[in-house]
């Protein structure tokens, strides 16, 4: 793997970078959906966020890299094989797994190992790309061009947290846990409002259009692709100041207040816009924590309802598919009218 | 041999092609606009001979499977081993060297997903019946764009990671001569590469330009920053000049121009700020929104040369195609426009889909096996079944053994024990896309009635083809003529767009509008999906097929265009627009063998049982 883009030299697109800062903060937040156009940093910033994440301790053996103390059936089970009686762990990196195009729903769920098989007649589960992404990241780019079965696969195991195989003669189920990144281009062909509604956050990109930025970018781009080694060593401090900042505020995130009055009004809002379940509500409320915590606030207040309300509400609007004006703007207008009064 | 009437065009392909030979994977690609013809055969063997040797050249072609594509199992060589081997796809193959992408104007969206996440990471990421591997894939592509109509061509997410555009249709030879380029200074250039200085002014230069043209791509500037450094190279420089830029601009930013830099040059480039963007770059920079890293790379203050950024700008200018300049000048956004309609590969043959897993089956005809899920099924018994084999004296009896046993040499006991009830078969899911052509009349007799009654209608319509995720078409009539307002589209905003921008008035060439459906219609027949004709008018023709006024010639044109249509067998709704509903549009729905409705019974509801039950006889004529 080469050397990832360093996350704080991603040039402008805040509300991208902060959206995946609350996901690696808050993973209860239910994943986020990239919008935008070619060429914006989309996976650039998705894998530059996970090089910057601390390792975590897993169990050693295990394939589901599990944490010491949350051994669940399916990394027991597969510990016993290994026959090492006492857990050991190790530090391991977050996994971001990408989930290609073309990948295939055996490879994606996991499936009969066929080489134990063919080769010495074992029945034996080969883990998939959930069992890989579980305490970590799945990234799936173009999710509005993956195979209509496993989208819904996906969003069905994002959702549950487990994943359950009944194939080919196996019965497993194991935990997948993981904060779903999905990255589209709407030219490319929309995605069900089902399956948005399943995302915590939904951030939109586009080109920088500042004349500098984009002078920025290029510039950027063209000192890592000369030595990568020596610009990720130059913007170190920068990376380590994010990191500590993410660790800072998941300690944090327990202990941030949550006032009445701030629930009140997330409803009040999700009222005024409309949005269908309470799905809305929830991770308006989970988002503003993270982003307390991430602030180093202890109690949220109606500024962090304010900037997190667009990415938390914008894709769970009842579509008008004829109105021309875009959900943000509407988001933001409802913004306005109920915190400007 | 006569010259070419453009010969810009031809040094312009001869000296992209030497960019791209020296520094092909870095420069993503190059997009050739042309039939097939000497003189694309002519640069392509040229290119090849430019190009290191031993470097792979493969072609792709169209229709490509995943499994030759990415890679995948490979059957034969797994079941001779007996474990699972794989097979490396064309793209891992094709590490370091180029692609070539025959009727790249035809690839699906997901190949084009594929090849431009490949161009992306320079490698490949792989998923697939039980492999997973990142293999090393970079690649450089040549997509032959074979389109002829504007809005055939390449998919917008590839055109964009390539490049260079090359437009070689017209050009009857290439003169090698007026660039003189050897072999030798390729290899040197190559090797020099690596040590290329690229000053900052360029790079902000680049950027200014791109902006001045209107290319919202970052990647067009990176791109352009690889030219200008294989420029330099190639010229035995080992910085980055002013010249290499203009080569750079006028290769890799011009042919993606989308609007022409301000008519008048800024009246003054050095004192006076104008609120023009030109200057915005002249004058002492904001500060960009991420200046507080002390370490910022472009911590030396920004100062972009004036005259560089002219010259580069010059450069592209010259370039951009006098066909194309009138466009822009009559103020038509014409690079968008083409980009939009260019997903142009929705096509499903009929006995092809998407694979929707498989089933337990025999391959009978035109069904595939499904190799992989077929040795799945057949791998737990491998033990047993090689026991009984071992049991019965080690000859496969012909009985209990299927073909795929029996044709395997005798000699040789078989690897792999595949049975008939192993066997699966892939299943394939063919949904077949609706299009739905809404032909709306402004005419003047209809404008005065409910023009905007009718556009109502066709919004409420527009809702329902949204929740069933319908592409539309808009053809409005008036005057002398019917005309395509929006060509097959999944954006309904487009779609309400083009109905709201409809101007009523005229008269009503009812049989030209009929001809353009069904013309319309046919085309989106053959591309495998089902049309369904939404049609809003009053009925009342009074402009004939040859554009003359004349109720009896119309009316009679009206309805022979009425019967072709239905001849055709499309599926038709006539929503009549008129205040009340007459004896005359009930005829001519009758001949356009049309569902009628009168528009004033015509609520949300009943419209749309109406155009759902048109798509429904839709499908079962098409």
């Amino acid at each position: 793997m080469p050397l990832p883009f360093p996350f704080s030299a991603i040039v402008g697109q805040e509300e991208m970078k902060l959206a995946l800062l609350i996901a690696a903060v808050e993973p209860a937040i239910g994943g986020v959906m990239v919008f935008g156009d070619r060429g914006t940093g989309k996976s650039t910033a998705v894998r530059a966020l996970a090089a910057l994440l601390p390792p975590m301790e897993a169990v050693i053996g295990c394939p589901y890299h599990c944490a010491p103390d949350d051994g669940s059936d399916a990394c027991k089970a597969s510990l016993d094989r290994l026959g090492s009686a006492k857990k050991k762990t190790h530090k391991v990196p977050v996994p971001v797994v990408d989930l290609p195009l073309g990948a295939t729903e055996d490879r994606v769920v996991g499936a009969l190992d066929l080489e134990k098989a063919l080769a010495q007649g074992i029945k034996a589960f080969e883990p998939g790309l959930l069992a890989r992404a579980n305490r970590g990241f799945l990234y799936v780019d173009e999710l509005n061009l993956l195979e209509d079965h496993l989208v819904d696969l996906l969003i069905d195991v994002a959702a549950s947290g487990e994943n359950v195989v009944e194939r080919e003669g196996l019965s497993i189920r194991h935990p997948a846990r993981f904060v779903l990144v999905g990255s589209g281009n709407p030219e490319e062909g929309e995605l069900r409002p089902q399956l948005l509604d399943r995302f915590g956050l939904s951030v939109e990109v586009s080109t920088p259009a500042d004349l500098q930025a984009r002078i920025s970018v290029v510039r950027r781009r063209d000192a890592f692709e000369r030595d990568r080694a020596a610009f990720i060593a130059e913007w170190k401090a920068e990376d380590d100041k994010v990191r500590r900042r993410i660790v800072a505020a998941r300690k944090r995130l327990p202990d941030v207040q949550v006032p009445d009055a701030v629930l009140e009004r997330a409803a009040e809002l999700c009222l005024a816009l409309g949005t269908d379940g309470l799905r809305g509500e929830l991770t308006l409320m989970r988002a503003a924590r993270a982003l307390a915590a991430l602030d180093g606030d202890a109690v949220v207040g109606d500024a962090h309802l304010k900037r997190i309300a667009a990415p938390s509400l914008r894709h769970r609007l009842r579509r008008n598919p004829l109105d021309d004006a875009g959900s943000t703007s509407r988001v933001e207008r409802a913004v306005g009218q109920l915190f400007g009064a | 041999m006569t010259a070419d009437a453009d010969p810009a065009r031809g040094r312009d392909a001869l000296s992209a092609a030497a960019l791209f030979a020296v520094d092909p994977q870095a420069l993503g690609g190059v997009a050739i606009r042309a039939l097939a013809g000497p003189v694309r055969d002519q640069w392509l063997a040229l290119l090849r001979g430019w190009l290191p040797p031993g470097q792979p050249w493969r072609r792709v072609p169209l229709n490509i499977a995943d499994g030759r594509l990415l890679g995948g199992l490979d059957l034969s060589a797994t079941l001779s081993a007996g474990r699972p081997i794989a097979e490396r796809g064309l793209l891992a193959e094709s590490h370091g060297g180029v692609l070539l992408l025959a009727m790249a104007e035809r690839l699906s969206a997901g190949t084009i997903a594929r090849l431009a996440a490949v161009l992306d990471d320079g490698e490949l990421r792989l998923a697939r019946d039980g492999i997973a591997a990142t293999v090393p894939a970079r690649v450089a592509v040549i997509a032959l764009d074979e389109g002829i109509e504007a809005d055939e061509g390449l998919a917008a997410p590839l055109l964009d990671r390539l490049a260079f555009r090359l437009d070689l249709d017209g050009l009857r030879r290439l003169d090698l001569a007026a660039l003189g380029i050897e072999v030798e200074s390729l290899a040197t250039a190559r090797a020099r590469l690596a040590q290329v200085e690229l000053p900052q002014a360029v790079i902000a230069a680049l950027a200014a330009t791109a902006e001045q043209l209107g290319i919202a791509s970052l990647r067009a500037i990176w791109l352009a920053t690889r030219a200008a450094r294989a420029a330099a190279a190639l010229d035995g420089r080992e910085v980055v000049t002013d010249a290499d830029g203009a080569i750079a601009a006028r290769l890799v930013l011009a042919p993606r121009a989308t609007r022409l830099p301000a008519a008048e040059p800024p009246p003054d480039s050095d004192q006076a700020p104008p609120p023009d963007e030109t200057a915005s770059a002249d004058a002492p920079p904001p500060p960009p929104p991420e200046r507080d890293a002390s370490n910022e790379d472009d911590a030396p203050p920004l100062d972009p040369d004036q005259p560089l950024q002219d010259l580069l700008l010059a450069a592209a200018t010259a370039a951009i195609p006098p066909g194309l300049l009138a466009q822009l000048k009559a103020g038509a956004q014409a690079g968008k426009a083409r980009a939009a309609g260019k997903s142009g590969a929705l096509q499903k043959a009929a006995a092809r889909g998407r694979p929707a897993g498989s089933r337990r089956g025999e391959p009978r005809a035109g069904q595939r096996l499904a190799l992989i899920d077929t040795l799945r099924a057949a791998a737990p018994w491998q033990r047993l079944r090689q026991a009984e084999l071992d049991a019965r004296g080690g000859a496969p009896s012909p009985q209990t053994l299927s073909q795929g046993e029996r044709s395997l040499p005798s000699a040789s006991v078989p690897r792999v024990l595949v049975r008939r009830e192993d066997f699966h078969i892939t299943r394939l899911e063919q949904r077949r896309e609706t299009t739905t052509l809404f032909v709306v009349d402004a005419s003047g007799s209809s404008a005065l009635n409910r023009l905007a009654e009718a556009k109502g209608a066709v919004e409420l319509l527009l809702a329902d083809c949204y929740v069933r995720r319908d592409r539309v078409a808009v053809i409005g009539f008036r005057g002398a003529s019917a005309e395509l307002l929006l060509p097959p589209t999944r954006s309904l905003v487009r779609a309400k767009r083009s109905l709201a921008g409809l101007p009523g008035g005229g008269g009503t060439p009812l049989a030209t509008a009929l001809d353009a459906a069904t013309e319309l219609a046919d085309a989106i027949r053959r591309r495998g999906e089902t049309p369904g004709i939404v049609l809003l008018t009053d009925g009342r023709a009074n402009i004939g097929r040859d554009g003359k006024p004349g109720r009896a010639q119309a009316e009679a044109d009206a309805s022979a265009a009425a019967r072709r249509l239905a001849a055709a067998g499309h599926a038709t709704l006539f929503v009549d627009t008129s205040p009340r509903a007459q004896p005359a549009a009930a005829k001519l729905a009758a001949e356009l063998r049309a569902l009628y409705l009168p528009l004033p019974f015509a609520d949300a509801r009943s419209l749309s049982a109406a155009v759902k039950a048109v798509h429904a006889t839709g499908r079962e004529r098409g």
